[in-house]
């Protein structure tokens, strides 16, 4: 199911402005890799060119490759809509559909992929994404209860078991723990590490403890100045970047002498 | 309509009541609230009493009094009927083709082109209604003959379209259709307010599930705007019932109730009736005319009224909004 991933000569624009350039970079299956960086340097970009949800803003276009297991995204003749259902995505605020149930929550994308389902089968695909997303105790009594209606952490939860209940390749978060509590965010972190038994993640954060605790590998985004294109400066080992970077501007950004 | 005033007259007393001082900016604005919810509460009695006082003889008046010679609900059930039905046709038609052109005009059009559209519909609000009676009644009535005459031999056997087909097309179809383009402004712009405010976040969120863009808007804009859907309709509905000088120059009426919506032979709406009948009427007739008055200002009442009513149950079941 986990998936790699090849970023090669990346530049993503937005209409003409040149957001993010010349990124390459491999993303290892069955890892957590976390993207770290100040604000406005393209990680969410960049996230988000990686199941071209980038294309949802007008004029949002890329040059250069992303390919899954050898497979360019950006071919032609490759639908935005079928690597999205390969690629699933949790967001920076939760966002469960206001109008839907629990349930309908969870399988609001099996759904979608047209595979008729039995009642059953759909029970099953709940509970276990619910079960995979640690949310399945505390609501499995109010399933049929509006989303909407939960904490801000469980929404978030709930969301990322939509989110894997159509057994994506690859997980992609985007500051996902941002508007959560403490608690919450240590629930979602203990998620994380369950979940890179099956799945490639990739976590953009804004938290370098957390970028620290989750994740396997860490790519470090700089931008020069603004309206200059965000760059990686550097990707390696989580533990090489927090001891030892090999380029000053990392080493600045994690000690906080960043100006 | 009287409802709105309530909230407004109810809410600043409880406030003074918790904190005890009231800032006089916030006793000026309560005031003025109050004032006008009191107003609006006024001439709506007032009207309604207008109405039942000059509607009071004809209710009254024996049987053979009233025009037609069969009494006053004789005479007015046919232009309930009447006002119903093409008002009925007039939704049905609108509001799928309203919310087709707002999904157009929010989800689908190129923004410049958008921008246009939105324009040109919201202009088609601003033509009086006269324009538009005189349009039926020169291209649309003469247009519509062969497509009635097609109903007619195709799907005859539906009651609504059992003929004999008019030779002029002064239907009661086509003037539900006229009616239809009249208030397809109003319920398409509505629905374009509602629909552009379905959040972001929400759209992206069935964009990432991998839903193609209908599917996206299946899932979160229709159901997002469900009650402001059904608030236009409603508003497009009222104004459907009381709509008078398009009716009155393209309907051809002289019947009683009936379902043929192709025939000759109409029955009248309340408010054109009045129209055409007004200038000739002295006497009980201008009392039984006000009497079907009254019956229009309850159906729009009611009309309103289960507007409402239907909203806040949409908005209860289901959503945390
Ligand atoms: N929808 C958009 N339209 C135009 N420019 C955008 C859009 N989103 C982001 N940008 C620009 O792209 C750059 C990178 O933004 P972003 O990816 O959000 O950074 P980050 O997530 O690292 O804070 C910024 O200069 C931002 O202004
Ligand atoms: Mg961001």
């Amino acid at each position: 199911m986990a998936k790699r991933i090849d970023v090669k000569d990346l530049n993503i624009y937005y209409g003409d402005f040149l957001a993010v350039e010349d990124i390459s970079m491999t993303i290892e299956p069955r890892s957590v890799t976390a993207l770290i960086g100040p604000s406005g340097c393209g990680k969410s970009t960049f996230l988000r060119s990686l199941n071209r949800m980038h294309e949802v803003v007008p004029g949002g276009r890329v040059e250069g490759s992303v390919a899954v297991d050898g497979q360019d995204l950006y071919d032609r003749g490759v639908d935005p809509v079928d690597v999205r259902r390969q690629i699933g995505m949790v967001f920076q605020r939760p966002n469960p559909f206001p109008t839907m149930s629990i349930y309908d929550n969870v399988v609001a994308g099996v759904r979608l992929s047209g595979t008729r389902m039995k009642r059953s089968e759909l029970d099953d695909v709940v509970e276990r994404s619910l079960q995979g997303a640690n949310l399945w105790n505390e609501v499995k009594d109010r399933l049929t209860k509006p989303g909407a209606g939960l904490s801000g952490g469980q929404q978030q939860r709930l969301c990322i078991a939509r989110a894997i209940a159509v057994e994506p390749q690859v997980l992609l978060m985007d500051e996902p723990c941002s508007a959560l509590d403490p608690i919450s965010t240590l629930a979602i972190e203990d998620l994380i590490a369950n979940l890179k038994q099956e799945y490639t993640i990739v976590i953009v954060t804004h938290n370098m403890q957390q970028a620290a605790r989750v994740s396997d590998f860490t790519g470090f985004f700089n931008i020069a100045g603004t309206g200059k294109p965000g760059k990686l400066i550097e990707m390696d080992d989580t533990a090489k970047i927090f001891s030892t970077p090999s380029v000053k501007a990392t080493e600045d950004y994690i000690s906080g002498r960043f100006g | 309509m009287s409802s709105p005033s309530t909230p407004t007259v109810t809410a600043p007393r409880k406030q003074a009541g918790r904190n005890g001082v009231q800032r006089p900016g916030d006793r000026l604005f309560s005031g003025a609230a109050r004032g006008s919810g009191l107003l609006i509460l006024v001439i709506l009695a007032g009207v309604a009493i207008f109405l039942i006082t000059e509607a009071w003889p004809a209710i009254t008046a024996p049987a053979d009094a009233i025009p037609g010679g069969e009494g006053l609900a004789a005479y007015v059930a046919p232009l309930v009927f009447g006002t119903v039905l093409a008002a009925t046709i007039a939704l049905v038609v609108a509001t799928p083709l309203a919310i087709a052109i707002a999904l157009f005009i929010t989800h689908y059009a190129p923004k410049r082109m958008a921008q246009g559209l939105g324009y040109l519909v919201d202009l088609l609000a601003a033509v009086p209604s006269i324009i538009y009676g005189l349009w039926g009644f020169q291209v649309v009535a003469p247009a519509s003959v062969p497509v009635a005459r097609w109903l007619e031999e195709n799907l005859g056997f539906i009651p609504l379209f059992a003929g004999p087909t008019s030779s002029t097309g002064r239907t009661m179809l086509v003037a539900g259709v006229v009616l239809a383009i009249m208030i397809l402004p109003i319920i398409s712009a509505v629905c374009r307010e509602v629909f552009i405010q379905t959040p972001r976040l929400n759209q992206e969120a069935a964009l990432a599930l991998g839903a193609t863009r209908w599917e996206m808007i299946r899932m979160t804009v229709l159901p997002f705007g469900r009650s402001g859907i059904i608030s236009a309709a409603m508003l497009g509905l009222g104004r459907a019932l009381g709509e008078t000088m398009a009716v009155a120059i393209v309907l051809s009426v002289s019947g009683g109730i009936t379902l043929n919506l192709i025939g000759s032979g109409n029955p009248s709406t309340i408010a054109a009736n009045i129209a055409l009948q007004f200038p000739e009427s002295s006497g009980i007739a201008v009392n039984t005319l006000i009497a079907s008055g009254l019956v229009l200002f309850v159906i729009t009442l009611a009309v309103n009224m289960s507007a409402r009513w239907i909203v806040k149950r949409a908005n209860r079941s289901g959503d945390g909004r």
